[in-house]
């Protein structure tokens, strides 16, 4: 496979990822302002800003219309989900001749929404659940039409890459509110885990429980840990090197070493400081795309010639 | 025959062709035969579903995302609802019309980048190619591997008055447009699905398996199973969709220049799995973007290396570099005498009559009679350059003279020719429009095999002359009809098992079963007493 399309398959994955992700971020946030009469509009919009790695400057006024303004509709802010949708197309539109037709029509009739007007007239909530269920009937179509060669895996290497990041977000923003209402009840729903959590924990609702599915549950497809161990497996099919010490990959190494960290710590040592963690979790994930950048898209560069006439 | 009155439907207020144009439905009142059938099909239509059609038409066009860029907004690739229909026996003579055109263009290429006899026998001067810009010296002496160097072939045919087919010219270099005469044939036989199954419309879908293996057959000297690619200058481009769709449907690679590397004499792309060598390169970028080194040292589209290369026979570009020289303006209007000279053969297609400027004694009666010609630059393309005449300004003709004056080699002049028109569906009407037709030819070595149908271009401004996209123009499917007897279509039985096993059902499907027939108990008791309900289960 082309390094070129390679590449562009693990975007699809992150950029579809992301569109998801923020839709289930923003769907929690906004309820969270609905529901809780003392919150603050002002710091909470700020905070859900700064975790999604937004920058505003301090004098400027930041209520709910500016954030989901940044962070789903305006299609020129690198931040929103209006941005991550048409990336993905562009990814799509550059690996066109390896996608199935149907996997290629999923993108782009849910890019299209977009400069048609569609997408800007949905209002939350609806808007958030549009966002999922188109993600899923992207993702479906992939899981139906995709052969599972190296293409998939770049593409669920994508997808696992930016999902563990950000659930760590999605984390990090209802361990903020959490000083201010109970956001784990909320965040639970925002992934579809609030009964399987239920369940698992045989209906002890705490905070701390939450936090540890969301982190750590081995079997929930959306937790942390499960979506580390899902990208580890991603580069182990692409390098299948059958090595019998070490891991010479690099993205392999940065992502192991981070799951076995969070599998091995105390549960408490990590809830302690969690912003922080998560935090140093999303850096991982950065690196971890830069490794396998380097590794596996890079000399994709043009090059310019620098011969005489 | 009798015939209902509501059968003119939707040709009521056709006006027909206007001037001395040729229209190809309506001959004054009077329907022609290609159309017969696909009128009486559409008898059952009416404006306003025609309409909707056509609405879903677009949109489906642009969720499949054909479509083409004006000024940044994205539209999907006008497509009129009307087919165009030709006849068999119209279409065999295009058929050996652009066969006869491709094989004289393949054999003068040969000529002129090997020993140059025709200029030898004093068929055509060696000058119209020594000053073609598209002459390069860096394709002398290649023998490419099957003596192919168009493997891919547009020749623009028009209809003039009389409604005979005319080239207007060749287009042996990068011609493109051959994936709308796939996406066309499947959106129109979606939109009108009735007409479509009254017909026996030769099929297009075969264009991609032709293109590759003829690519295939052009492969480096013992290269059995070779590795072919499709090489784009990328998403920007206009023909991306093409770019894209073609190697989607040969099931090659698209590479970009930056994807192609050489070492050592050879071409390689760069895998995740690490370089592997290409060895056939069916390029959509032109010669002079190919490869820095030898062309324009700014291009980043090509890639260093690709001519020598191909010179050391390691790589085969598909369509050869050079071909510019045979599809040049000039050498057109040498053509019939080409087509002598190499086939001993009469010109099955005649060209459009054509004054060459560097002809002193046409260049003086050009000049005189400016104001009804149409003059074209001998190198654009895309419609690009042309003075048509009768609609010019004095000032644009005077302009125009200066220019031919300055530079005669690089015009020529042609009288105007009324494009034949074609019933087309515009703003809720069906009104005449201007039309063209570029059959696409594939050439193996073996032979030279052109796709039944090719691609329609209308322009859809009334009375407009210039078909071109890049000019507002859209494009019409165009459906060659069959002859009797079997079309080449796989119609294999397949025998169905005498005995499949019934599917299993699980405990959710039987209880349902089971459910009814209890319903249906309950019912047979209920019905003894009429009076009573049926108590809820």
């Amino acid at each position: 496979m082309l390094s070129r399309i390679a590449e562009s398959m693990f975007w699809i994955g992150r950029y579809v990822e992301r569109a998801e992700d923020t839709a289930r971020i923003l769907d929690v946030q906004t309820q969270l302002l609905l529901e809780e009469a003392g919150i603050d509009e002002q710091t909470t919009c700020r905070t859900l800003l700064s975790i999604m790695g937004v920058e505003v400057d301090d004098d400027t006024r930041v209520d709910l219309t500016t954030v989901l303004r940044l962070l789903a509709y305006d299609p020129h802010h690198p931040s929103s989900i209006a941005s991550a949708l048409g990336a993905a197309r562009e990814s799509a539109r550059r690996a066109r001749e390896t996608l199935s037709v149907p996997m290629w029509e999923s993108i782009n009739t849910t890019y299209r929404a977009i400069p048609s007007g569609h997408f800007t007239s949905m209002r939350p909530p609806m808007v958030f659940q549009w966002v999922r269920e188109r993600a899923a009937f992207i993702n479906g179509t992939a899981d139906a039409t995709m052969t599972r060669d190296e293409g998939w895996h770049f593409l669920m290497l994508g997808r696992c890459i930016e999902r563990a990041d950000m659930t760590s977000r999605l984390v990090a923003t209802a361990a903020v509110a959490a000083s201010t209402g109970s956001p784990w009840t909320s965040t639970l729903r925002a992934c579809g885990a609030y009964e399987a959590f239920l369940r698992t924990y045989r209906g002890m609702e705490t905070d701390r429980g939450a936090a540890e599915f969301l982190l750590l549950d081995r079997l929930f497809p959306r937790s942390v840990v499960f979506s580390l161990n899902r990208a580890e497996q991603c580069v182990d099919n692409l390098e299948s090197s059958g090595q019998r010490a070490g891991f010479q990959n690099e993205g392999q190494r940065l992502l192991g070493r981070t799951r076995a960290e969070l599998e091995y710590r105390s549960l408490s040592d990590v809830l302690a400081d969690l912003p922080n963690e998560m935090e140093r979790l999303q850096r991982t994930c950065a690196l971890a795309t830069e490794a396998v950048t380097r590794r596996y898209f890079a000399g994709a560069e043009a090059l310019a010639w620098q011969g005489v006439l | 025959m009798f015939r209902p009155m509501s059968i003119t439907g939707l040709f009521e207020d056709y006006p027909g062709a206007r001037g001395p144009a040729y229209d190809e439905m309506f001959a004054a009142e009077q329907l022609r035969a290609p159309y017969e059938r696909l009128r009486s099909s559409l008898t059952d239509l009416t404006i306003p579903e025609l309409a909707a059609r056509v609405e879903a038409l677009q949109a489906s066009y642009l969720d499949q995302g054909v479509t083409f860029d004006i000024g940044g907004e994205e539209r999907a690739f006008p497509l009129d609802i009307l087919p165009r229909v030709i006849e068999m026996d119209t279409w065999s003579t295009i058929e050996r019309g652009v066969q006869q055109r491709v094989k004289t263009l393949e054999a003068f290429l040969a000529d002129v980048y090997d020993a140059g006899q025709v200029f030898a026998d004093g068929v055509i001067p060696r000058r119209v190619i020594a000053t073609s810009s598209h002459y390069h010296r860096e394709a002398a002496g290649v023998r490419p591997p099957n003596g192919v160097r168009v493997h891919v072939s547009g020749i623009d045919l028009i209809r003039d008055n009389a409604g005979e087919f005319r080239v207007l010219e060749d287009n042996v270099r990068v011609p493109s447009g051959v994936s709308y005469v796939m996406t066309n044939r499947r959106a129109i036989s979606s939109a009108l699905p009735e007409p479509f199954a009254e017909h026996r419309i030769r099929p297009v879908a075969g264009y991609p398996q032709r293109l590759l293996a003829a690519l295939r057959a052009a492969a480096p000297a013992g290269v059995t199973d070779p590795t072919v690619v499709v090489l784009t200058p990328g998403v920007y481009n206009g023909a991306y969709f093409e770019h894209a769709l073609l190697a989607r449907t040969m099931g090659v690679e698209l590479v970009e220049g930056r994807d192609l590397v050489c070492r050592r004499g050879r071409v390689m792309m760069r895998t995740t799995k690490g370089l592997e060598q290409v060895h056939v390169i069916y390029r959509r970028v032109d010669d002079e973007f190919l490869d820095p080194v030898h062309f324009r040292a700014d291009s980043m589209l090509g890639c260093p290396g690709l001519i020598d290369a191909s010179r050391a026979g390691n790589v085969t570009l598909a369509n050869a570099v050079g071909n510019g020289v045979a599809d040049d303006k000039l050498v057109y209007t040498y053509l019939p005498d080409l087509i002598r000279y190499y086939l001993d053969e009469e010109p099955v297609l005649k060209n459009v009559d054509t004054w060459r400027m560097g002809d002193p004694e046409a260049r003086e009666e050009v000049l005189d009679r400016i104001d009804e010609l149409v003059l074209k630059p001998v190198d654009g393309s895309g419609g690009k350059g042309i003075v048509i005449g009768p609609r010019a300004t004095r000032a644009e003709l005077d302009e125009l003279r200066v220019k031919v004056l300055e530079d005669p080699r690089s015009w020529i002049a042609q009288p105007v020719v009324q494009l034949s028109t074609v019933p087309t569906f515009v703003d809720g009407k069906f009104g005449p429009r201007h039309v063209d037709l570029r059959p696409f030819a594939v050439n193996d070595g073996n032979r030279v095999w052109v796709l039944p149908g090719g691609l329609t271009r209308v322009a859809l401004a009334e009375g407009e002359l210039i078909v071109n996209s890049s000019r507002g123009g859209g494009s019409k499917d165009t459906w060659v009809l069959a002859g009797p007897g079997p079309l080449p279509r796989h119609a294999e039985t397949t025998t169905v098992p005498v005995s499949p096993p019934p599917q299993t059902t699980g405990p959710a499907l039987s209880d349902l079963a089971d459910h009814e027939q209890q319903q249906q108990q309950q019912q047979g008791v209920s019905t003894g007493s009429t009076t009573q309900e049926v108590p809820p289960c």
